[in-house]
């Protein structure tokens, strides 16, 4: 009975934490910044993409490379995330804060050009992003040094940018030509990919008769509550994440203050899509890697920050948990188990038991959330006193 | 900065980038559309006239990952062929169409084929749902589709011939060869849709005919990666060990054989069959995840055949040698030659002479001779493999000689005791078997 209550709640635990780590990026975009950004999964799947070609370094190497690749790859998915996020905050979202459909349908496109970027991916498409990114920003800048840039802009801007254009297709389509078929090659190719975790994250940690804990998951839990430490952490023991709290609550009044908004925002989504890479390296760990990926998490991760609540991190603790622990009494029918033999709660357990498989549980959870919505509309710990903009 | 680049010049400036982007990419891997036109091929052909035959496949969407390959074993059967001199002194020109994942388009493509480019045959489709989305096309327009695909049977169309394996030359022996070797107490896990969940009806009628037990049966929703629970179910239903059946297709067996590593399910104490994990698969999942695990199929690569060590060797010099071949290629690239005899034994492409020539055609295919039977599917050699350290199958067992298809089953109550004969009109597609 001990061993089954413990086996029970270290699994539902677990599940919890992957749920947390997957949402705790999107707690901190979503919950702090109220952007719904639906390319966070797609952050997810660079994250693993990182995951694997570190893994692929790491093979030529040997075997104590082999044994900690994750190590390395863990901060190199925050950082690759990272970047790729400071990228689309300053190229796509700043221009669209407050308009939260026009967000929504924004990075949904993201999340599409980001999957099939993964697919298509090789060097000729590198070396003709490269030439355009290269002849646009310096075109750009030879000319707003040497003119009138903003008399000329209507014009210049597309002048500029589609001969830049040209040029970049040219090279890309000479280099496809010339190329060997080696070189043309698609990095990754529509197919999923295969990382394998170092031996000592696939087998077990057993403990009496009949519990094993697989160190996957230990692993995963042990990452996560470092997460939460560095994020607490961060935002309330930094400058940086004093300011963040402060531009979340009040942006007008911490502007006039002379806190520099623009920046918090590039940070604060910076750390959110970081915070996905490392979540995406972790589920490495459980499941398959593929284009795909960011689908199978995203609205598990949005489940979690609704419930929670919108702007403490606090609830999306506690509601990844709670949703964790009861998709597992639900689905595994442990539930059922506990109720058989009481012949009063018959039909109870009989109710149970139908909801006792991975796809009726789900169904089961969902239908909760949204009772649980109805009597909460602001989840678990709503924000008091002055509201968060959205 | 001297001016704020403004939003809509952004995302104008953005796309054309990307589009520049995604056009080199297009630009660059073209599929070739033709596999005629070899340039040692005959002076027959030189008429132009070539013999048009449609390929439909998912070339993009989730299925690409596993029909692309099948597309590769169809060209290569294709561009041999012609080499050889074509059919009727005909080379063979491929019309090759992406049915893009989605069942619909599956059905639109397959019109195009017929009416538009008026090809003599199609081979094409994986899933099932696919096939039953162009059935309706091939039958109400009296066609001809080839599909290369091991499936859950319960179907015998006049217009579709099935080279993949019926549930009897698959599912079947999986499990009696289980049942001897391994125990009576069988999990069933799945994914949730047609395939697995008629393979599991399947399954525990024939266990129940056996004297073994299904001691539980769960089932995940496709692109689903949390198998903790079903983990927690298997070891209380099995908690001695005992047989795991899987059906689960696509991202889900990565999450089930990580997570059933970690939970310490080894092999040797809880054995699993699966039906839709073959060689390509094995590579995509991570061999340390499989090795020890089981699989039912009737070709595997390692099958020691001369026909087969000759196809691998011609596969890899057309695709390279890190390619491996399975399953599903194998049935694709013997159904092109079994109607190319059909076509050579009828003298003609019309469709009823090719189909009443094909009845009976024999070939050496790499997993040994086999045979196409009056009820569209043909008689194969069953075979259980068991994942070795290379990531490749050792066969385990194997039966003594082609097993004769049964596309109705006879474990299930509403399917017992029906046949399927076309040769004769009187019987047609579903007919009571005379006991």
């Amino acid at each position: 009975m001990l061993e089954g209550l413990v086996g029970g709640l270290f699994n539902g635990i677990s599940i919890g934490a992957v749920l947390l780590i997957v949402a705790l990026g999107l707690a901190i975009v979503f919950g702090l910044m109220g952007v719904i950004n639906l390319a966070h999964g797609e952050l997810m799947m660079l994250g693993a993409y990182t995951t694997y070609v570190v893994q692929n370094g790491a093979n030529g190497l040997g075997d104590w490379a082999v044994e900690s690749y994750i190590l390395v790859a863990l901060p190199l998915a925050f950082l690759v995330a990272a970047l790729v996020g400071l990228l689309l905050e300053r190229s796509v979202i700043r221009f669209l804060y407050g308009r939260p459909l026009e967000t929504l349908l924004a990075t949904w496109g993201v999340s599409l050009i980001l999957r099939q970027f993964v697919r298509s991916v090789n060097w000729p498409m590198v070396i003709g992003l490269g030439v355009f990114a290269l002849l646009f920003g310096v075109g750009r800048w030879i000319l707003s040094r040497y003119t009138d840039w903003a008399r000329i802009a209507r014009w210049a801007n597309p002048v500029v940018s589609i001969l830049s254009a040209a040029i970049a297709l040219v090279a890309g389509l000479v280099v496809q030509g010339a190329g060997n078929p080696t070189f043309t090659r698609a990095w990754f190719s529509t197919r999923n990919v295969d990382v394998t975790p170092p031996s000592w994250l696939r087998g077990g940690v057993s403990l009496g008769a009949t519990l094993q804990f697989p160190s996957a998951r230990l692993f995963i839990i042990a990452l996560t509550i470092l997460c939460l430490v560095a994020v607490y952490w961060f935002l309330n023991g930094t400058t940086w994440g004093l300011k963040m709290r402060s531009v979340t609550q009040n942006r007008a009044m911490s502007a006039c203050l002379g806190i520099p908004t623009e920046q918090v925002d590039a940070l604060t989504f910076a750390l959110g899509s970081g915070l996905a890479g490392i979540a995406g390296c972790a589920v490495t760990l459980l499941g398959s890697v593929g284009p795909n990926l960011g689908g199978n998490y995203i609205v598990d991760a949005f489940m979690v920050v609704v419930v929670g609540g919108v702007g403490k991190l606090v609830g999306s603790i506690v509601a990844a948990l709670l949703i964790g622990i009861v998709t597992y009494l639900v689905g595994s029918g442990t539930v059922a188990l506990l109720l058989t033999g009481n012949e009063a709660l018959q039909p109870v357990t009989d109710f149970f038991t139908f909801f006792a498989t991975t796809s009726m549980a789900k169904v089961m959870v969902f239908a909760l959330i949204i009772a649980f919505l109805q009597v909460r509309p602001a989840g678990l710990f709503p924000q008091k006193g002055r509201s968060v903009e959205a | 900065m001297t001016t704020r680049f403004g939003r809509r010049k952004f995302l104008a400036y953005g796309s054309a980038t990307l589009g520049t982007a995604m056009l080199l990419k297009a630009c660059g891997s073209a599929p070739t559309d033709s596999t005629g036109g070899e340039e040692d091929a005959p002076t027959a052909a030189a008429d132009g006239d070539t013999i048009k035959v449609g390929i439909l496949h998912s070339l993009s969407g989730t299925m690409a990952i596993s029909e692309t390959t099948v597309v590769d074993a169809e060209q290569l059967a294709i561009k041999e062929i012609n080499a050889n001199g074509g059919v009727l002194g005909k080379q063979i020109e491929a019309v090759l169409e992406d049915g893009a994942s989605d069942w619909p388009t599956f059905a639109e493509k397959a019109e195009k084929l017929i009416d538009q480019d008026q090809v003599v045959t199609v081979f094409g489709c994986w899933t099932s749902a696919s096939r039953k989305a162009v059935l309706p096309v091939f039958e109400s327009k009296d066609h001809m589709l080839w599909y290369p695909v091991q499936y859950e049977g319960q179907e015998c169309s006049k217009n579709i011939f099935y080279t993949g394996a019926a549930p009897n030359q698959q599912i079947e022996p999986a499990v009696d060869w289980l049942l001897e070797n391994k125990g009576s107490d069988f999990f069933l896990v799945g994914s949730d849709y047609v395939f697995p969940r008629t393979a599991n009806t399947i399954i525990k009628e024939q266990l129940k005919a056996k004297g073994g037990n299904t001691v539980g049966e769960d089932y995940l929703p496709l692109g689903n990666t949390e198998v903790t629970p079903i983990i927690t179910k298997i070891k209380a239903a099995l908690p001695e060990g005992g047989v795991i059946f899987n059906s689960l297709n696509g991202d889900s067996n990565v999450a089930f054989f990580k997570q059933l590593q970690g939970a310490g399910m080894t092999p040797d104490m809880y054995p699993v069959m699966s039906v839709s994990i073959a060689e390509e698969e094995v590579r995509q999942i991570g061999k340390e995840f499989l090795v020890g695990h089981y699989a039912a199929w009737n070709y595997f690569q390692t099958v020691e055949t001369p026909e087969n060590e000759q196809w691998v060797a011609d596969f890899k010099a057309e695709y390279g040698d890190d390619r491996v071949t399975n399953d599903p290629m194998e049935a694709a690239y013997i159904m092109v030659y079994l109607w190319k005899q059909a076509v050579e034994a009828a003298g003609t492409t019309d469709l009823a002479a090719v189909r009443e020539a094909a009845y009976g055609q024999e070939f050496a295919a790499p997993e040994g001779p086999v045979t196409m039977n009056p009820n569209h599917h043909i008689s194969k050699t069953v075979r259980i493999g068991q994942v070795r350290d290379d990531g490749l199958f050792d066969i385990v067992s194997s039966t003594d000689g082609p097993v004769d298809p049964q596309p109705w089953n006879q474990y299930v109550p509403e399917t017992q005791g029906f046949g399927c004969d076309w040769s004769d009109p009187a019987k047609g597609g579903k007919y009571e078997v005379e006991a």
